[in-house]
């Protein structure tokens, strides 16, 4: 089997996997994993930027709340229809990962990070400096005014689990899907180039700030479309998601699953996300477990798990 | 009160601020000039120095004598909770940027939840060594702020004495130049390295130690003053020291005014925008050195 055809079958037997489960699962874990698939779509898209282009963000919680202001307001003030409001948290998104980056963009070095930690924290307050409008810190639920999705003449409400977990996937599988899509194009060849060797690649005649560019929309627009999933899902808005906290999660993710590879930030979603549910189950300080957690990473286990299931025993794994 | 006292208030609040700010920036800008990393954990010894002076102040029976108890001992401990964290996190990943990035927010983390678990969620106040009133015509105003920036002024003018005058501070500009340059010459640079990150992290703790008496020492207010030297390093331009201290004053003055007149946030979210405005016209920073 020639590796491409090896990629698309473990990518497809994955989601395949994730199909299936959802009659397996007892209803608890049921709704966690259909929250772990969208949490992993926004570490996908995390991880376009980090892992193809080489460009760490602390303020990617900016993306996430765009979506998910830009699917809830609508929704909320104006009763719109959930796929109208989820294209337009996905159209906030981009276009506040595109304005971004023409200044952010700008900046060299380690400069770009604290950027963007600084306009995420910026879009936080912002959340809570207009309270009157997002109602902040306490935040908005959307079931009372989100009308039930019509598909061929059935009404399917967002209240429904199955919707829910069917849902969920839909949006895991696009993100995932663009992610592979992008990893094997010509154009993440370009973003690899960059992240492994800016000048050269420049140097090869590519405009890197228009990849760069790229790839900041490409990741925010998955990250938003993360975020506006999730408000419509499961019916909240609210600016806690807009918080550093939300900005250091995919990344945290992300360097677990392993970074630069496509099925990495599902990998490190879903063991974080039960890692953290067990912890805090038992004390109440689980963000102390989870910076011991991005220390021990970063000493012991730089590859991540799929990283060095790469660098061991699978090296066509993309 | 009219628009001109009012005024007045606010830019003795921003200078205030200012010089505080400047004392924190100061640690983070020089941490990376030298070792080229950006330490996210710095607004955390920032909050230690203000827990522990709290504790000196708790264990120590006058305000004046905790003040200055706090005022020794809580830079030198934060300073050597530094150089831990230098040998055992920064030098084994060999001062890579992103991983340093990585592990200071984990210790971010740690720290953070750490305080909380040994000394609560609650913000507690602690006395001001002196206690008098500066009486203008229109209002009364604190004299402990004044002497909170007195004391700022002497530490920026210490440090910079110390960056200039001594062998230590000729090491660490010969660091910050050339590193292996420096090196070829005989200087530490592993020592010196330890010693500016252990310098960059007293700078904050003494700055918390200040600031508490106006503030009150509480787990999360590190968050703030980390994203102020932020904006303070950016648009100074990164590594560049006077570069910190041009802008800390700018960010100062325009964060008291917006924060009289308006609110707090505003004030914060009005800062970041000038961050914008300076990177369109300035990517560097107004101050920076243009290297890729």
């Amino acid at each position: 089997m020639s590796a491409w055809r090896k990629v698309l079958a473990l990518h497809l037997a994955v989601l395949l996997a994730l199909l299936v489960l959802q009659f397996v699962l007892p209803p608890y874990h049921h709704t966690n994993v259909a929250r772990i698939m969208v949490l992993a779509a926004y570490a996908i898209g995390y991880n376009v930027l980090l892992g193809y282009t080489g460009l760490m963000s602390l303020g990617h919680a900016m993306f996430f709340a765009a979506g998910m202001y830009g699917a809830g307001l609508p929704v909320y003030y104006f009763g719109m229809g959930a796929p109208a409001a989820f294209a337009c948290g996905l159209a906030a998104g981009v276009g506040l990962a595109l304005l971004f980056g023409l200044m952010a963009l700008r900046t060299v070095g380690p400069s770009f990070l604290i950027v963007s930690m600084m306009f995420g924290q910026a879009l936080f307050l912002v959340t809570l400096y207009f309270n009157e409008i997002t109602l902040g810190d306490q935040g908005f639920i959307l079931s009372e005014k989100l009308r039930p999705l019509e598909l061929a003449g059935t009404q399917l409400g967002f209240h429904e689990p199955a919707v829910k977990y069917n849902l969920a996937l839909a949006i895991f599988t696009g993100c995932l899907l663009a992610a592979l899509a992008l990893r094997l194009s010509a154009l993440g060849r370009v973003l690899i180039g960059i992240r492994e060797n800016e000048e050269r690649t420049r140097l090869l005649g590519y405009d890197s700030f228009r990849y760069k560019l790229l790839a900041l929309g490409v990741s925010g627009a998955l990250s938003a479309a993360a975020g506006a999933g999730y408000a419509l899902l499961f019916s909240y808005v609210g600016s806690t998601f807009a918080s550093i906290l939300f900005s250091i999660y995919p990344l945290l993710w992300t360097l677990l699953g392993g970074v630069g590879t496509v099925l990495g930030p599902l990998v490190g979603t879903a063991l974080m996300f039960y890692l953290v549910d067990t912890v805090s189950g038992v004390t109440s300080s689980y963000l102390l477990f989870v910076g011991a957690a991005l220390v021990a990473l970063v000493l012991w286990f730089p590859l991540g798990i799929l990283g060095t299931v790469r660098s061991r025993w699978l090296p066509w794994l993309p | 009160m009219s628009f001109g006292p009012h005024l007045f208030l606010a830019l003795l609040e921003g200078t205030v601020t200012a010089f505080v700010l400047a004392l924190t920036a100061l640690g983070l800008s020089l941490v990376f000039g030298v070792m080229r990393i950006v330490n996210v954990a710095h607004g955390e010894f920032y909050m230690l120095g203000a827990v522990l002076a709290w504790a000196c102040a708790h264990a120590v029976g006058t305000p004046v004598a905790g003040f200055i108890v706090a005022m020794l001992v809580a830079p030198l401990a934060v300073g050597a909770f530094a150089l831990v964290a230098d040998r055992w996190i920064l030098r084994r990943v060999n001062y890579h940027p992103e991983s340093t990035i990585v592990a200071t927010i984990g210790l971010l983390y740690v720290l953070q939840q750490a305080v909380l678990m040994l000394y609560g969620p609650d913000a507690r106040p602690v006395a001001p060594p002196l206690y008098f009133k500066i009486q203008f015509p229109w209002f009364g105003y604190s004299g402990y702020k004044l002497v909170v920036a007195a004391a700022s002024a002497l530490l920026l003018a210490a440090t910079w004495l110390l960056i200039t005058r001594t062998r230590l501070g000729l090491y660490m500009r010969a660091t910050q130049q050339d590193l292996e340059m420096a090196q070829a010459f005989g200087v530490p640079a592993r020592r010196v390295y330890a010693l500016v990150f252990a310098l960059g992290a007293m700078l904050a703790a003494a700055a918390g130690v200040l600031i508490v008496p106006i503030e009150q020492a509480h787990y999360l207010m590190g968050l703030d003053p980390l994203l102020m030297s932020f904006i303070v390093v950016i648009i100074g331009g990164l590594g560049s020291l006077r570069g910190t201290l041009v802008a800390a004053f700018a960010v100062g003055l325009s964060d008291g005014v917006v924060s009289v007149f308006f609110s707090p946030t505003l004030a914060k979210i009005v800062a970041t925008l000038l961050v914008a405005a300076v990177l369109v016209v300035r990517p560097g920073g107004l101050f920076g050195e243009e290297r890729a």
